[in-house]
Parts: C-alpha cells; structure tokens; sequence
C-alpha cells in the first residue's frame, strides 16, 4: 500500500446518493438503514512523493464546493455505526481509476503509465444504524455490488482498509499439448473440464483431424507435436461454438406435423428461410435496376444504400446470459459491443447513429423462491436499464426507441436485445465503404482496450445453460469512455484512408476477429507475445480468446502504418501490430518463438460436423374461457391501462439520453407535456435536409403459447404497422429512391435439441422455431423486406439443479424504413377536439393471449391472425391518406386492444374522446374492445375531410366517435355507456404501473 | 463581409460537437470542430476565432465527477509552446472574445472558474453536482431569461423551452457572499420556470434543483455563458415534442427552433461589434 485519499461529501451537502439508497433499503430488502453518507477512496500504487500526493488531491479529484479531502486517513463519526466498503475484483474495470490516473498525469506533468492499473477506486458507505453482518452482507450482494466483480467489508468501521486489488497470476505462461488419442468418455470429459462445449462428434472431428497422416506431416515439419495444444482446442471451441457457427440454424431438420402427418427435411433453416428470401427480394431489386442490398449476412452488420452520397448500416444483437448474473455489466457490455458492430463493418468508422432496446423480464413483483444463482427480476430490470443508460448516455448516442415485456418465464434468463444504426459515407478515401478487402501481407492492428482474463470462454458460455457454478470471468463491465475514444479516432483514420478495413473483437477474442478476416485472404500469422495485456502471466491461449472489451482488429497496409499510430498516439489509442495476413490456406499462431497453432483455415471453418435435428408439432389442446357478464369495464380499463406489458416507461425512457445528435423527430414520449407514448421512431440523417429513417421493433411472445406461425407473423406485421403509423412508405421494387426497408431478425429461444431425459418435449420447441422461420419468410417475401442481419440465441435457460425456467419462443424484428421527408410523418396524439376518431382494419374475435384474457388468468385458443393481404391494401390506403394530408394522429393497436390505444392517443393531449361502438357486427364486446387482431390503427382526422377520406379508405375504416375537450373517456355501446372514466385518472394508473 | 468563426472543442467523450456545429452553419457562421489535443499540439489556435465552444457529452465518461477530468486538463496542461492553456484561454477573454459551455461545457467553465468568476480570479466558486432525484434526466423544461442580464446570447428571448439531459446539474454555490454577488450582478441569466414564466425549484420544471433555480450563468463582461440545457438539441421546430400539433394550430409556424436563437443571436452581436471597430 502506498498512499490512499477518501472523499466524502461535506457534511452540509445533501447526499443524493446516500438518500437513494436509503430509500432503495427500506423498499427493496425492507432494511432500515437510517442515514447513509457515501464516500470515494483512491488507492494509489504509484510511487509519489507526499507534496504530489497532496496537489493531487486537492486539486486533481476534490471538488473544492462539495468535498472534504482525507489523506491516508478516513473520514471519521460516531453517528454512523457500521460500515459497507465495496472494492472491485481483481481485474474489473475501474474506469474512475484509470481516468484518475490521467488527471494526475495532467496535474503533474507526469508521464506515468495509465495503460495498466495503480489507482484502484473503492465505494465507501457509512450507516447510521448499527446493522448486523448478515444484514449488512444482503445490503452489499442485494443492493450495491454483486459478489461476482466486487470485494465487500462491512462491520464497524475500523478506520483502516488494506485491500488493494492487483491482479497477480503465478508465471504460468506455457502452451500445453491434449492427448486425444483416448476412449469417447476421456473426450468428452476433456470438453467438459476445459469448458469447451463441443460435443462428442465435435471431439471425435477434431481428434481424427490430427489423426490425419498428412496434418502429422506438416505439425512435424513445423516443429509442433502430434496432437493439439491447448491453444488449437479452444481456438475450435470459439469457432465451433454455437454461439460463432449457429450451428442449430445450420442443421438438417426432420419436420414432423403431427396433425396432418406431413414430412419435411429442412436443409438449414437460415438457408431455407432467412437468407433465402433475402436472395428473393434482391433479385426482384437487382432485375428493377433498384438494388439498395449493399451487403447481406457477410460482415459484422447488413448494409443498405441511402444515397449516392451515403449508407445506412445496423444491427441487433442479444446479451442474455451475462445479463442474467450481472445484468448491468452485461448490458453495458452488450449495448457497447453491439455499436462495434456497425463501427467494424467494411472498412468500418462509421458514425453511429441510434441505439435501441428491447428487454423481456420476469415481473417485478415475482415472488418465488430464489434459485441458487437467480437475480430478483425487478434487481435485473434496474441493473439492465442502468447499463443501457450508461452505455448509450456516455456514447452520445440515442437511446431512440425500445419496449420492454413481462413473463415470468424471463425471470431466470431475462432478454437483452441491443440495436444500433449507424451512417458512413459511400467512399471513404475512393473506396466503397462497405467492403472488405484483405490481401497477402497486410498488417493485423488491435486497437483500444487491452486484454486480461475478461470473458474467457463468452461464447462458449452463451451456448449452454446458466448454473450455479458459471465461470467467474464470464462477467465483464463495459468501458464507454475507451470506446468512445476509439470510435472518434476511427471516424478520423478511415477519412484519412489509414484503416483498410476493421472488424470488432467481439466474442471469441482476437481468435475470431483475426480468424474470420484470415477467410478473405487465405490465412494469417499472429504473434501472441505482441498483444498487449492488462497483467503479466496470461496463458497464450488466453490471451487468443479473451473477450476484453473495447477493441477492434484494423486491416493496414505497411506504408499507412506510420501515420496511423501517429494520430492513435494523439487520440490516446493504444495500437499493437501483432501480425500479419497471408494466403497460406493456415491459421499460424506463435507465443515468443513458440508455435502454438497451426490449423488449416478450412477444417477451422468448415470442419465442425452438421447437426441433424427432429421436430414435432402437434396443436395445443385449448379453447376460450368462458368470462363473468356484468363486468365493470371501468375498472377492467384502469387495472389494463397499469398492467405492466401496457403501463407507462417514462420512468426508464427519461434516464436515456434520447434526442443527443439533435435529429430525433419522433422520440418515445411526445405531446405537449412530453406524455403520449409513440409507434415507430424517426430521425432525420443530418441538417441539411429532411431525409430520415423510421424504426420500430416488433415483438410479441404471448401469441407464440397458441400459434408460433401467427406469432412470429404478428410480431413482423406489428413492426411495419409502427413505420407504416407514423407516414412510412413501402418499399417499391420499381421505386428509384432508395426507399430502402431493413430488417435485423433476433431469435431467442429455449433448448429446442430434443434429449429423452434433459429436454423431453424440445422436439414440440424445435418445431415452434420451424414454424416462426416460416412465417418470416412468408411476410419478408410478400412484402419485399428483405433480412439484411440477424441474430440467433439457442440456449435460452436458466438451470439449478432439477429445476430449469425457460423463456418462451421468441422473435424480435427490428425494422428500420427510409422516410423521404421527417416533416410528413404522424404522431399518435389526438390533435384537436372535434377531430373524427376511425379504427381502420377489421376487428376479429381474437381475445387470445391477449392483455384482457390475462387479467383473469386465462389463455384462450383464438390467437390473432394475420391477414397480409387485407393488411397490405389497408396500408397502402393508409399511406396514400397521408400522402393527401388526411391523418392528424395515428397509432397502432397492440397490447390491450382498441380501448387501450384510443386512451394512448388522449394522454398527455387536453383532450377526451366520445366513442360509440354499436356498428361492430357479429362480435361480442369484449372482442370490440379487447380484442388484440393485428394491422389496425385509431386515426382521427378534421372533420371537414371526412368525405375524402372514407372514400379512399372504404370498408377498411369505422368512424367511432371524436375528440372532445371534456377530457374524458366516454365509450356507448348500443344505447348503454360501458366506459365513463377521466383520462386523467387513466393517465395515472397508467404512470403508476411500473413505480 | 468576414463570417463569424467558430471553434468547436470536442475530443475524450464530447458528443454534441456535430450539432453545435450546424447551429453555426444555420446561424451563418463557420465552423470549425476541432479536437483538444490539436490546440494542445499546436496545430490549431484559439486566436484565430471569435467564439470558443464547449459542447455537451460525457468527458471522460463524468469520472470524478462530471467534466472534472477535462477541466484539470485545460487547466493544468500546457501547449507546445510552453503556455497553460488556461492562461491562453484568459488572453482570448481579454481580446473581447466569447465563450459558451453547454451541459458538460457548462460543467467544465464553472470547475475551472471561468462562470461565474465573480473576483475575477478564475477560481472555482460554484459546483454542478449530481440532481436531487438522483437520476440522469432527459427533458424539456422551461427557462426564464433574467432582464437585467447583460448576455447578449439571450437577447430579445423572454422564455425558451429547451431540453436538458444530464444526470449532474445541480449548482451549488460556495457561500454566501458568492451568491449575492451573482444575484447583484445579474449574472444567473436563465432560470427554470413554469409555463407560464414563473420560477420555480419544484420538481420536475426544476429537473435539478439548482440553488437559486439556476439553469444557466454568465461572468460579468456576458462574454462568458454557460448553461444546462442544450439550444444546440432545438435547432428545429421538428425537435420540439408536440411539433406536429403546434403544426396543426398554426400551419404557418417558422421551421426553426427556439434554441437556434442564441446562435443568431451571438453571430449578429459580433458581426454588429466588429463592424463598430472597422469604423
């Protein structure tokens, strides 16, 4: 120990923080902690002289307003009785201690070394009560650290705290050799204990590749032993994973419809469905002379033409199991990884321009037991909305639009999905931005963060089960400021034309950054022994795998190499030349003069077996629940209009920085008061014209208990009624504009491989994902919007001991559509009184699954279906009203059904509604009110073109009612007034829902 | 005639350079984003502009506190040529030139003690500290521009309705004596207020709760302005929230944002001054 310095709050400041947590004490562990005060403590390893120590204290860290300053003692007072310290593991991020390192530097006028760790942050929390340990330690766990990534203290404060985090590692740095000339019980003990996860004919393909006479010759002649070193298995195991080869999307299906008796062998499902009709509709584009598909499923993120001048590029991914036991460090990792997507796509260094998310929980009042390893949903929900804050809030980049679900069935592995877009120029330096050329000799440049143990075996870890016995170093906490720093300086070298091309070391480390890109030229030589690390005694294989955030792998050529580390050098990059690429057909691998992989870059790519998988669907049993008939819908509507999967996200959405960059048109919340929740999204691209995007995200889990087809279909229908809502436009295969739609398709799922013991009834599961694949063919092909991106998540189960929580099958579509003009497009807010109120669409008897079913605890059988053709001439009308200025507001109808969605059009306006419901034929009440049928609006439009419009519209819409200034919600319903409540009272329960 | 030149700091976590940047391109401007690092470096020098820019974001991610690193740094570190670069900072203040700080901007101009400066001895006097409902806040709110000051960013507002975004905006000042010579001096120049224009410190029309509801200060020449909100996230009328009802009220609406105002308005004003020093 060499110095330490303790900031605390003066005692005349309010502390914010200490209050907060108080609070959060008292209502989530029901703990009275009485007062808290919060505190910093630098520990400082650096050697500094006692005056240093004093400058920077006082003028580099305190606040001379707020802080009182104490070196190398602590903040001492009898009023507070017990103490909690939480100090990070060795090797977490401290991002505080690093950016401490640097303001002394400043400070100094040092040149200390901030690349590695010497001052180590600790948060310090005094407590007014006397507290016993126990209770002490569920504050620390529960409530400000997570036993994971943070070292606790707690007691009596002694005044002395010794522990200082550095990472030390026994020298240990060898490559060692497997023997895999063993029975298939040793093989798939070896997988198991190194945490391989590859199965048995996994092994069994690697064992006979090194069997192989001539791989024999070559490892001899090249001085390496017969049979694999350690390196060699994990760099299979990375590129093998599930997670890296998407290995169940790739199998060979036998699909069974119990029903109908009907066989099908299913050569691939992203095969079949996803990149097949992604191949139908760009040949329909290229055969037009159209095609924006600038790049489809062949990098990091899909790309499409905007314009002459510039590209759209974007992509969703998920971050599910590190959200489950860190659920800030794993969104945070997971929103920051994702941007890395976009901003190593072709050459790379595009400028990002939205994040969004969406987030599937258990319910915060859960109140099951606990699982050994289970986090509370409602401590999951804040910890993910935390690190999305900080994640896009500290990158400047928009959190624009998202939506959040609750099912208990998301309460053991709750679903990250993070999306980000992003714009380059077409060319950079007279090179098409979008693409990847890698040629014999060009350098491999990592860059940004450095590497530790952080993440080893991320994507191994995706792919299996969580249990109580997760690796350690699974967990990670992102560094937005390293970054940024990154991006910025990516933003300047591929102007400058420095940076052929980059990728993102994203899971799998430098093994599959470097692996994937030695593809395009035909091999690659990496010298381990160059990458620089965050503590000494890394094993080689370590170093090659690790998942350290922040970095990306640049593609240079020798003579732009000298410029480049200059400017890195300005920007406070760290870059290391670590090797280069070759076209020797090999993956070549050194630790100082050591070889420790050599491996053929086909059998590393190609080599992994086909999986072959079975399916069985047979229909559920179900019919529709017979309901009491005098309800009172008043209350019906005040308890639908709290429920969680309906209530207000102010609460989340106001903690995202949604508007930075200054081009968010439509945000979440909009109306006067900032109150009138939204469809889809819109930002304009830049100031100079009003061109934009719509984006909006369809999903809906529920539908998929009865009909995964309907449900899968419903979820992309939902996701093009949000853009078609706020005055998007379809795309036209003979439209010259680049009226580009995109898609990113995000499946996560539970197990679906049948095992007679652990997964009994995963063939039904297997052929829900068969049928939700379908159905995304079915919609993308008949409406030419195309997949340009997507992502898959087999795995998706929580498991202690016997026990195992499952999600339910679950699709995103995350669309994003070209808008011509930001300043046509429609809010969902009613406008003016007077205005006419139209649902546009047919509503069905389709209660199933839905909001109102669920209030009483029922299912139901009738699910809503969609009906693409009526849906496609209903928009098409819909667009040309707008195109006529006809629609003043318009939103979707989702969640809850109509009543839900006109009461949304009225919060936040000054507005009521008067509605009379009576012209529904043939359908009960509850169906006219509740039912959730899919592609459906509530427009209301000026009285005075009431003619126009239901000439253009015709049968597709019913005039309901209009919009009063009474600011209520008045709905008859033959003669007889079912709702009379105050919007405001709606208002309330809706804000109240997630408080 | 000479355009007005601005200069655009950005560099280590800024964000909001780009539409800082076009507020000056739309104001009638130029101008320049340039990274810190290349001032340190020589390679650009604030003398060749009439306004200096700190624009919003989170500088070294608000560790040690929001915009702490980056103050120590332009407060600390010298240019190539041997000179601090705060001391070039003071030469350029003395040469009758402007400075504005938005949100993390603002946060960088009160810890090094350029705001509110009222002993003219660039000390710190005043904090922005985290606000009281302990969470980072995205909203609209509603400011009141002080009559009496001498700011000439605000000149001709009466009220602008502006989003902050920030999780540290709480301004607390150091004593007494401080606050009585900012309130004599009229140098807390925007105040959250209600609709109607009328202070407040209730929350969340104070999203904050700033000491004396203070949302923005100026030093006592007007020369220096900081402030919470962001004018440069305005620079549209389609960024405001109910853009498409006022649009509907009033069809003939102008397509500019308020917040694109103090733009025009500091452009003019040097304009209209180095056109009086020609003569």
């Amino acid at each position: 120990m060499k110095n330490q310095i303790q900031l605390v709050l003066k005692d005349n400041i309010f502390d914010v923080q200490g209050e907060k947590i108080e609070g959060s004490a008292l209502s989530f562990l029901n703990i009275k902690t009485g007062k808290i005060k919060t505190g910093k403590i630098f520990n400082i390893t650096y050697d500094l002289s006692k005056e240093d120590i004093q400058k920077f204290a006082n003028l580099g860290l305190k606040d001379e307003i707020i802080h009182d300053v104490y070196i190398n003692s602590f903040y001492k007072n009898s009023f507070y009785k017990s103490f909690i310290l939480v100090s990070k593991l060795p090797g977490v991020t401290d991002d505080e201690g690093v950016s401490a390192q640097k303001t002394l530097n400043d400070i100094l006028d040092l040149s200390l070394d901030t690349n590695t760790q010497h001052i180590f942050t600790d948060d310090i929390y005094l407590i007014e009560k006397q507290l016993p340990n126990d209770t002490l330690r569920t504050l620390a766990e529960k409530l400000l650290g997570n036993k994971l990534i943070h070292h606790f203290e707690y007691g009596k404060f002694t005044g002395k705290i010794e522990y200082i985090p550095e990472v030390r590692i026994e020298q240990n740095n060898e490559s060692e050799t497997i023997d895999l000339n063993v029975t298939d019980d040793e093989l798939l003990k070896i997988s198991k204990d190194r945490l391989l996860s590859l199965n048995l004919e996994e092994m069994k393909a690697i064992q006979s590749y090194f069997s192989d006479e001539k791989v024999k010759e070559i490892r001899k002649a090249n001085g390496l032993p017969e049979n694999p070193t350690d390196c060699e298995l994990e760099v299979l195991a990375q590129t093998w994973s599930e997670h890296c080869k998407h290995k169940e999307f790739a199998a060979m299906i036998h699909y069974k419809n119990l029903e109908t008796g009907e066989e099908e062998i299913i050569d691939s499902l992203f095969k079949t469905y996803i990149r097949k009709s992604t191949e139908i509709i760009r040949e329909r584009l290229k055969k037009a002379g159209n095609n924006w598909l600038l790049k489809i499923f062949t990098d990091n993120a899909g790309v499409v033409k905007i314009n002459d001048e510039s590209v759209f590029v974007w992509k969703v991914e998920t971050h599910n199991s590190p959200s489950a036991i860190d659920p800030y460090g794993g969104a945070i990792t997971g929103i920051l990884g994702n941007n890395r997507d976009p901003l190593g796509t072709g050459i790379g260094g595009g400028k990002l321009l939205f994040n969004t998310n969406v987030l599937c929980f258990g319910p915060p009042d859960y109140n099951k037991e606990l699982l050994p390893g289970q986090l509370h949903p409602k401590r999951i929900f804040e910890g993910v909305r935390h690190g999305i804050e900080d994640g896009g809030n500290k990158s400047g980049i928009p959190t624009v639009n998202g939506s959040i679900i609750f099912d208990d069935r998301y309460s053991g592995k709750p679903l990250v999905y993070c999306g980000t877009g992003g714009v380059m120029p077409y060319k950079f330096a007279g090179v098409n931005s979008w693409e990847k050329p890698i040629d014999d000799g060009d350098l491999i440049i990592m860059a940004g963060g450095r590497v530790g143990k952080d993440g080893i075996h991320g994507a191994t870890f995706s792919s299996a089960e969580i249990d109580e016995h997760s690796p350690q170093s699974a967990v990670q906490i992102g560094s937005p400021i390293t970054q940024k720093l990154l991006s910025d300086f990516m933003q300047e070298a591929v102007k400058q034309g420095l940076i052929k091309c980059s990728t993102d070391n994203g899971a799998g480390g430098l093994s599959s950054s470097v692996g994937e890109l030695a593809q395009i030229s035909g091999g690659a030589e990496i010298l381990l022994g160059k990458v620089p690390l965050k503590y000494a005694n890394l094993k080689p294989w370590e170093i090659f795998v690790s998942e350290s955030q922040e970095r990306m792998t640049f593609v240079v050529e020798e003579d732009k190499k000298e410029a480049l580390f200059e400017l890195a050098k300005e920007r406070e990059v760290e870059l290391s030349d670590i090797g280069k690429f070759t076209s020797t057909g090999f993956i070549d691998v050194r630790y100082d003069n050591e070889k420790v992989i050599l491996l053929e870059m086909d059998f590393l790519h190609n080599g992994v077996p086909r999986k072959y998988m079975k399916a069985e669907w047979k229909k559920p049993e179900l019919s529709e629940p017979e309901l009491p008939s005098n309800l009172d819908y008043n209350e019906i509507l005040l308890k639908l209009m709290g429920s969680y999967n309906i209530c207000s996200r102010e609460n989340v959405i106001r903690q995202y920085d949604h508007e930075v960059k200054g081009k968010t048109i439509i945000k979440p919340l909009m109306g006067e008061n900032g109150k009138s929740p939204q469809d889809a999204a819109v930002m304009r691209l830049n100031f100079d014209s009003f061109e934009g995007i719509a984006i909006s995200n369809g999903i809906c889990p529920k539908f998929g208990d009865i009909d995964a087809y309907e449900m899968s279909a419903g979820a992309f229908d939902e996701a093009i009624r949000q853009i078609i809502s706020v005055g998007g436009k379809f795309p036209d295969i003979n439209d010259k504009t680049n009226r580009f739609w995109t898609v990113n398709d995000n499946f996560c799922v539970p197990d679906s491989a049948f095992d007679e013991e652990n997964n009994p009834n995963g063939k039904q599961k297997l052929a829900k994902l068969v049928q939700m694949n379908k159905a995304l063919f079915d919609m993308s092909v008949f409406y030419n919007i195309p997949m340009t991106s997507g992502k898959d998540s087999m795995k998706n189960d929580f498991k202690a001991g016997k026990v195992k929580i499952s999600v339910p099958p679950t699709i995103l579509y995350s669309m994003v559509a070209k808008l011509s003009d930001v300043r046509k497009t429609i809010t969902s807010n009613f406008k003016a009184k007077v205005d006419l109120i139209y649902i546009l669409g047919k509503t069905y008897n389709e209660l199933g699954a839905s909001e109102f079913y669920k209030l009483f605890d029922k299912l139901g059988a009738n699910v809503p279906k969609v009906r693409k053709e009526n849906a496609k001439r209903l928009y098409e009308k819909l667009i040309k009203a707008n195109e006529q200025n006809l629609i003043e507001s318009c939103h979707d109808l989702s969640d809850g059904g109509m009543v839900v969605a006109v009461c949304e059009s009225a919060i936040g306006t000054e507005f009521g509604v008067e509605l009379d419901v009576s012209e529904y034929k043939d359908l009960s009440l509850n169906a006219i009110l509740f039912s959730e049928t899919h592609s459906r609006f509530v427009v209301s439009i000026k009285p005075e073109k009431k003619g126009k419009f239901e000439k253009l519209l015709k049968e597709d819409c019913m005039l309901i009612g209009k919009v009063t200034s009474d600011k209520k919600m008045k709905i008859n319903f033959k003669e007889e007034c079912v709702f009379d409540v105050e919007i405001e009272k709606l208002q309330r329960a809706w804000e109240k829902g997630l408080t | 005639m000479n355009k007005v030149k601005a200069l655009i700091i950005t560099g280590y976590g800024i964000n909001c350079e780009e539409e800082m940047a076009a507020a000056y391109r739309l104001a009638g401007a130029e101008e320049e984003i340039v990274h810190l690092n290349d001032i340190f470096l020589g390679k650009c020098s604030i003398h060749d502009y009439d306004i200096l820019n700190f624009p919003g974001g989170f500088s070294f991610g608000d560790d040690l506190g929001s915009g702490k690193v980056l103050s120590n740094k332009m407060k600390f570190k010298k240019l190539k040529s041997g000179k601090l670069f705060f001391d070039d900072i003071k030469d350029f203040l003395s040469e009758g030139k402007f400075i504005l700080g938005v949100c993390n901007g603002f946060q960088f101009l009160v810890k090094m003690g350029l705001l509110p400066n009222t002993n003219g001895k660039f000390e710190q006097e005043v904090t922005l500290t985290g606000n009281n409902s302990g969470k980072f806040e995205d909203r609209w709110v509603y400011c009141k521009l002080n009559e009496n000051s001498k700011n000439p960013f605000l000149k001709g507002i009466d009220k602008i309705y502006l989003p902050v975004r920030h999780g540290e905006g709480k301004l607390i000042i150091k004593n007494e004596r401080i606050k009585n010579e900012i309130l004599e001096k009229n140098l807390n120049c925007l105040t959250y207020c209600d609709k109607e224009g009328k202070k407040t410190s209730e929350y969340p029309m104070n999203p904050n709760g700033s000491e004396l509801n203070c949302a923005g200060l100026t030093d006592e020449t007007g020369r220096v302005f900081g402030l919470m909100p962001h004018p440069e996230a305005f620079l549209s009328l389609y960024n405001h929230p109910n853009w498409s009802q006022m649009k509907r009220n009033d069809p003939k609406i102008s397509e500019d944002g308020e917040g694109l105002k103090i733009f025009k308005n500091i452009v003019e004003y040097i304009l209209r001054k180095d056109a009086k020093n020609a003569k």
